[in-house]
C-alpha cells in the first residue's frame, strides 16, 4: 500500500497557501461536464456538495436519512473553534494549532492541523453570511465561550445547538443548489459499495431504502463524508443510523483505514439506566465551564443524596489533579479520571452490574455566583433535556454524568489533499483520520467538517479532476458496475436468507458489550486478544443465526441494521487489532500496561506514526502499514494539564 | 419539564396494550394490537417501540417501521402520533424524548404516523416529508457563496435580534405542526424559517423574493392555510409560537405590496 502524505514543503505557516497556488484549475465552461458524487450530508458533505455546485460541477448527493438536514452533525451542542482572537486573550492561528496538536497527543499530521487552524476564521465568516444565529454581545459583536483543552475563549456558539445551526446553514446552501438543479439529492439511499475502474474510484452502488432498488452511479470522483463509527460500541451518543458501512465498503475495495483504535469517550454523558437502552445522551462540554465535577471522598457516602455530603467530604478530583485546567481538562483525561474514581468504588447513582457508574456535575456554586436565571440562560435547554431523561431537576441537585463513546478520530486514511490511497476517492469530516490525532478537543469536529467541506475539498478535488480529464468517465454499463451491483444484491439476499432466531439488535448489543469492555476507556493485551476471538465467534454466529424480518422491496429497518452490524463486526475486529498492536498509550487509546501513574505514556520512538490497515479478504485479519508522522516545527512533549 | 410525577424510579415497569398503525406502500392501512409487558418507566418511547419490535422478531413477524435517528430531540426525524397527539402528551418534547414514566400501567396507547395530505405514508409509521425540503429549496436560504463572505464582525447584530432569530431557527423540521393542524398547514414551519432569515441584516436583500417563493411552494405542495386553531404551537417540540405565522403573513403582504408598487412597467427580471 502506497502512503504518500503529499505534505507540501516550506514553513508550516506557508504550506497551504503555497500548495493552493500550485493546484490545477478547471475552467468554468468545463466544470459542468464533470460529475461529483458526495456521500453523506452532514457538515462536511453538505458543505462540499454546495461548494462544488456553486463552482459549477454536476453534483449528486446521497444520504440515508429522509432529509439532508437530519445528519448527525445536527446534534453537536457546544460550539465551533476559530482563531479570531475576538476576546483579546492572546489567541492566534499558531496557538489553535498548538492546542489541537497537543490535544491530539501528537498523533496527527502537523500540516493538516495547521491548515485547519488557518481556515477556522473563514468558517465563522461564511456561517455568519449564511445567517447562522451565533450568540452575540449586546453591542452586536459575536460572543465566545471557553472549552476543554484551551486557555483562551475561542468557541463560537448558538445556545446549546451549535451543530444544528451550522448544519442548517450548510443545508440551506445545499438546498439552494438543489433548487437550482445543480445538485441532485438522493435521500433514503445508502451507499453499499464503491466502484473502481483501473484502480480509480468511478462511482458507487446504493440501495434505495424505500423501494429496495439497488442502483449504481458513475462519476469522475467520489467524496465520502459519512461520519464516524462510534456505534461499533452499540451504546454511544451517535444517532441510531450512524454506521461504518460506506467507509468500510471503501476499505474492502482497497482504501486504507487509519487508526481505528482512536475513539473518543466523552466525559459528560447521562449514565446508563437499563438494559433496553438504545442510546446515550451527551451533556455539552460547555457545562464544565460552570459545573464542578466531584464524587464523595469516602466509599461509604456513595448511596447518600448529594445534599447530605458536606463540602469537606467531597473530592473535586479534576480540580485536585489538574489545577491549571481544572474541570476543563481534555476529554480523554477527564473521562479516565471519572472511570478511576468509580473503579475505586466512589461512583454515585444506581448500582448496575455491581458498580455505581456516575460522578456529580454540580452547579450549586455557579447558581450561587451567577443566579439561577443566568445559569438557565446559558444552559437551560440542557437542564431541560437532563430532566426529561432522568426525571431529576439539576437546579436542585447535581447532575450525574459518566463517560460515553462520542466521536471517532480514526477513519479512512487520506493524504494532505484529503484523497485516500484510491485515486478519486476523497474523504471529509469525521470519516477521515486527518486532524485530531489520538484525541479531539471540544468544538473541533464542527470546525473540521466545515473546513474540509468549504475550504479544502473544493480546491483539491478540482485539482484531481483537472488531472483526470474529460474523457475518462465510464457508464454504469461497464462490467465493474454490473459486478458490484450483483454483489450487493447477493449480500442483501444472503442476509434475508439466513432466517435464524436472533435479531440484528441482539448481535449489535453483543458486539457493543465486547468492544466497550475490552476496547473502551482502558485496554490491555489479554483483553484485546480475547475480544478478537470473541468477535470472530460472534461474526460466525451472526451469519448462521441472524433473523432479518421484512422484505427487500419495502422500507426494511431490520435489513438496514443487519447490513450495518455485519460491517461493524468485521470492523470491530480491526479496531481491536489496531489497539493491540499500538503498544503505547496516547489520547483516547489507553493501554493499562503503558502508563505513568494513571497518565498516558506515549512511545514516540516506536509509535509516532499512523497505523493504516489494508483489507486482506473475507475472514482474514487486515495487514498493518504505517505512515510516519514527521514533526517539523512541533516539539513533542508529555501532554500535561496539571 | 416533568409533570407532577414522582421522582424517577428505575425499578418500576409497565404492562401496556399497544394499537399501532400497520401499512404497506400503496395499500390501505389498519391498526394492529399488541400486548407488551415489563416496560421500564425509565425507557424512552422509542426504546419501548424497540422492545415491541424485538418481541415481533422473536415471533417471526415483521417489525413496525418508524423514523428516528439522533434520539436526543434535535434531528427532527422521529414522528409518531401518540394517543392522537403528535409527539405525545408532553409539551415541548419530541417522541424520542418522551419517557415511559409519563404513562400508566395497563394503559392502551395508540400509535399512528403523521396524518397529513402532504406527508404520504411510506410504511407503517414512516411518512415522506420531502415537501418541507422543497419549501426550503425554493427560498429558505441566504445566498452566500463560499469564498465571498465578509469579516464576521463587520455585521453588527444586536443580541435581541440575534436571540429572536435563534428562537425561530430552533425549528427541527419534524412536521408535528402539520400533523396537528386540521388544515394540514405548514405555516408554523415556514413562518419559523422566514422569521429566522427575514429579521437578520444578512437576510434583507432576498426578503421579498424568499417570502413569495416559499409561500408559493408551500401552497403547491398541498399544505393548507392557517385558520388560527393553534394546535401547531401546542405540539411543537421546540415551542415555536404562533407569532411567527403573524409575521409570515405580514412579510407576505409586504412583499406583494412592494412588488406591486415597485413595478416600472418593464417585464419582470426574475423573482416573483
Amino acid at each position: 500500500m502506497k502512503l504518500e502524505s503529499k505534505t507540501p514543503a516550506g514553513p508550516l505557516a506557508d504550506k497551504w497557501n503555497n500548495h493552493k497556488a500550485k493546484l490545477r484549475l478547471v475552467s468554468p465552461a468545463n466544470r459542468r461536464k464533470y460529475h461529483v458524487i458526495v456521500v453523506g450530508s452532514g457538515l462536511a458533505g453538505s458543505a462540499a456538495a454546495a461548494s462544488f455546485a456553486e463552482m459549477g460541477f454536476q453534483v449528486s448527493c446521497f444520504c440515508y436519512q429522509d432529509s439532508p438536514r437530519r445528519a448527525h452533525s445536527i446534534a453537536a451542542q457546544g460550539g465551533i473553534n476559530a482563531a479570531k482572537n475576538y476576546q483579546n486573550d492572546g489567541d492566534s492561528v499558531r496557538r489553535l494549532f498548538q492546542d489541537t496538536i497537543k490535544g491530539g497527543d501528537y498523533r496527527a499530521r502537523e500540516a493538516n492541523v495547521y491548515r485547519l487552524a488557518q481556515v477556522s476564521t473563514n468558517i465563522i465568516d461564511q456561517c455568519v453570511a449564511q445567517g447562522v444565529p451565533f450568540a452575540r454581545e449586546y453591542g452586536g459583536l459575536l460572543a465566545n465561550r471557553s472549552f476543554g483543552g484551551a486557555q483562551v475563549s475561542r468557541t463560537f456558539y448558538a445556545r446549546g445547538q451549535t451543530g444544528q445551526q451550522l448544519l442548517l446553514g450548510a443545508y440551506s446552501a445545499l438546498s439552494r443548489q438543489i433548487g437550482l438543479g445543480a445538485v441532485k439529492m438522493y435521500t433514503r439511499h445508502e451507499m453499499l459499495d464503491l466502484v473502481l475502474i483501473d484502480g480509480k474510484a468511478k462511482g458507487i452502488v446504493t440501495r434505495d431504502l424505500v423501494t429496495g432498488a439497488v442502483e449504481s452511479w458513475a462519476s469522475d470522483v467520489v467524496v465520502v463524508c459519512t461520519g464516524g463509527y462510534g456505534n461499533v460500541f452499540y451504546l454511544s451518543t451517535n444517532a441510531q443510523g450512524c454506521n461504518v458501512t460506506a467507509t468500510f465498503r471503501a476499505h474492502r475495495r482497497g482504501a486504507g483505514f487509519a487508526n481505528p483504535c482512536y475513539t473518543q469517550i466523552h466525559p459528560t454523558c447521562i449514565p446508563v439506566h437499563g438494559e433496553d437502552q438504545a442510546k446515550l445522551t451527551l451533556m455539552s462540554e460547555s457545562l464544565r465551564n460552570d459545573g464542578r465535577v466531584w464524587v464523595p471522598k469516602n466509599t461509604t457516602d456513595t448511596a447518600k443524596p448529594a445534599a447530605e455530603i458536606p463540602e469537606e467530604a467531597r473530592d473535586y478530583f479534576l480540580e485536585r489533579k489538574y489545577p491549571s485546567y481544572g474541570n476543563l481538562a481534555p476529554r480523554d483525561i477527564a473521562s479516565r479520571a471519572a472511570k478511576e474514581v468509580c473503579d475505586e468504588g466512589r461512583g454515585v447513582g444506581q448500582v448496575i452490574d455491581g458498580q455505581r457508574l456516575g460522578v456529580y456535575l454540580d452547579f450549586s456554586a455557579a447558581i450561587k455566583r451567577l443566579g439561577e436565571s443566568e445559569v438557565r440562560a446559558r444552559y437551560g435547554n440542557l437542564f431541560d433535556m437532563y430532566e426529561n431523561i432522568t426525571g431529576e431537576n439539576a437546579y436542585k441537585q447535581p447532575m450525574r454524568i459518566f463517560p460515553a463513546v462520542h466521536y471517532t478520530m480514526g477513519g479512512l486514511w487520506v493524504d494532505y489533499n484529503l484523497q485516500s490511497n484510491i485515486p478519486g476517492l476523497f474523504v471529509g469530516g469525521e470519516a477521515n483520520f486527518s486532524d485530531h490525532g489520538a484525541n479531539r478537543l471540544g468544538a473541533s469536529a464542527l470546525m473540521q467538517g466545515l473546513a474540509d467541506g468549504y475550504f479544502v475539498l473544493p480546491y483539491t478535488v478540482t485539482d484531481y479532476l483537472a488531472g483526470v480529464g474529460l474523457s475518462d468517465r465510464p457508464t454504469t454499463e461497464a462490467p465493474e458496475f454490473k459486478a458490484a451491483v450483483k454483489e450487493v444484491n447477493e449480500r442483501v439476499a444472503k442476509l434475508l436468507a439466513v432466517n435464524g432466531t436472533k435479531s440484528p439488535r441482539y448481535y449489535h448489543k453483543a458486539l457493543g458489550k465486547i468492544t466497550w469492555e475490552k476496547c473502551g476507556m482502558a485496554r490491555d493485551k489479554a483483553g484485546l486478544e480475547g475480544a478478537i476471538r470473541d468477535l470472530q465467534a460472534l461474526r460466525k454466529d451472526f451469519w448462521e443465526n441472524v433473523k432479518v424480518v421484512g422484505t427487500g422491496d419495502q422500507l426494511a429497518p431490520e435489513l438496514e441494521r443487519a447490513g450495518r452490524v455485519a460491517d461493524f463486526l468485521d470492523f470491530g475486529i480491526m479496531m481491536c487489532l489496531d489497539a493491540l498492536t499500538r503498544e503505547e498509550s496516547c489520547g483516547g487509546h489507553f493501554r493499562t500496561e503503558f502508563q505513568d501513574a494513571g497518565e498516558a505514556k506515549r512511545d514516540d520512538g516506536q509509535y509516532a506514526h499512523a497505523a493504516v490497515w489494508e483489507w486482506q479478504g473475507e475472514g482474514q485479519l487486515p495487514a498493518r502499514h504505517v505512515e510516519p508522522l514527521v514533526y517539523e516545527e512541533t516539539q513533542l512533549s508529555t501532554r500535561s494539564y496539571k | 419539564m416533568v409533570h407532577g410525577k414522582s421522582a424517577h424510579d428505575g425499578e418500576t415497569t409497565l404492562a401496556l396494550k399497544l394499537r399501532v398503525w400497520r401499512q404497506s406502500r400503496g395499500v390501505p392501512g389498519h391498526f394492529e394490537e399488541h400486548a407488551l409487558a415489563a416496560v421500564p418507566t425509565s425507557a424512552s418511547f422509542l426504546e419501548m417501540m424497540d422492545m415491541l419490535n424485538e418481541q415481533l422478531i422473536r415471533a417471526g413477524k415483521d417489525t413496525f417501521a418508524f423514523d428516528h435517528d439522533c434520539r436526543e430531540g434535535i434531528c427532527g426525524m422521529c414522528s409518531m402520533t401518540i394517543n392522537g397527539m403528535p409527539h405525545g402528551p408532553l409539551p415541548g418534547v419530541t417522541t424520542c424524548q418522551l419517557h415511559m414514566r409519563n404513562f400508566r400501567d395497563g394503559e392502551t396507547i395508540t400509535v399512528e404516523p403523521w396524518r397529513a395530505r402532504a406527508f404520504p405514508v411510506i410504511k407503517d409509521l414512516a411518512v415522506n416529508r420531502s415537501a418541507f425540503d422543497k419549501v426550503i429549496q425554493a427560498g429558505g436560504f441566504i445566498t452566500a457563496r463560499v469564498g465571498s463572505a465578509p469579516e464576521a464582525n463587520n455585521t453588527l447584530i444586536g443580541k435581541v435580534v440575534a436571540d429572536e432569530a435563534m428562537d425561530a431557527a430552533e425549528c427541527i423540521g419534524c412536521g408535528a405542526c402539520v400533523a396537528s393542524c386540521k388544515n394540514g398547514s405548514a405555516m408554523l414551519f415556514v413562518g419559523a424559517k422566514i422569521n429566522h432569515l427575514n429579521i437578520l441584516p444578512q437576510g434583507q436583500p432576498e426578503r421579498e423574493r424568499r417570502t413569495l417563493a416559499m409561500v408559493k411552494t408551500m401552497d403547491e405542495a398541498g399544505f393548507g392555510n392557517c385558520t388560527n386553531y393553534g394546535e401547531c404551537q401546542a405540539h411543537c417540540p421546540k415551542s415555536i409560537t404562533l407569532d411567527v405565522i403573524a409575521k409570515l403573513n405580514r412579510d407576505y403582504l409586504r412583499a406583494r405590496v412592494k412588488g406591486f408598487f415597485s413595478s416600472t412597467g418593464k417585464p419582470s427580471k426574475g423573482g416573483d
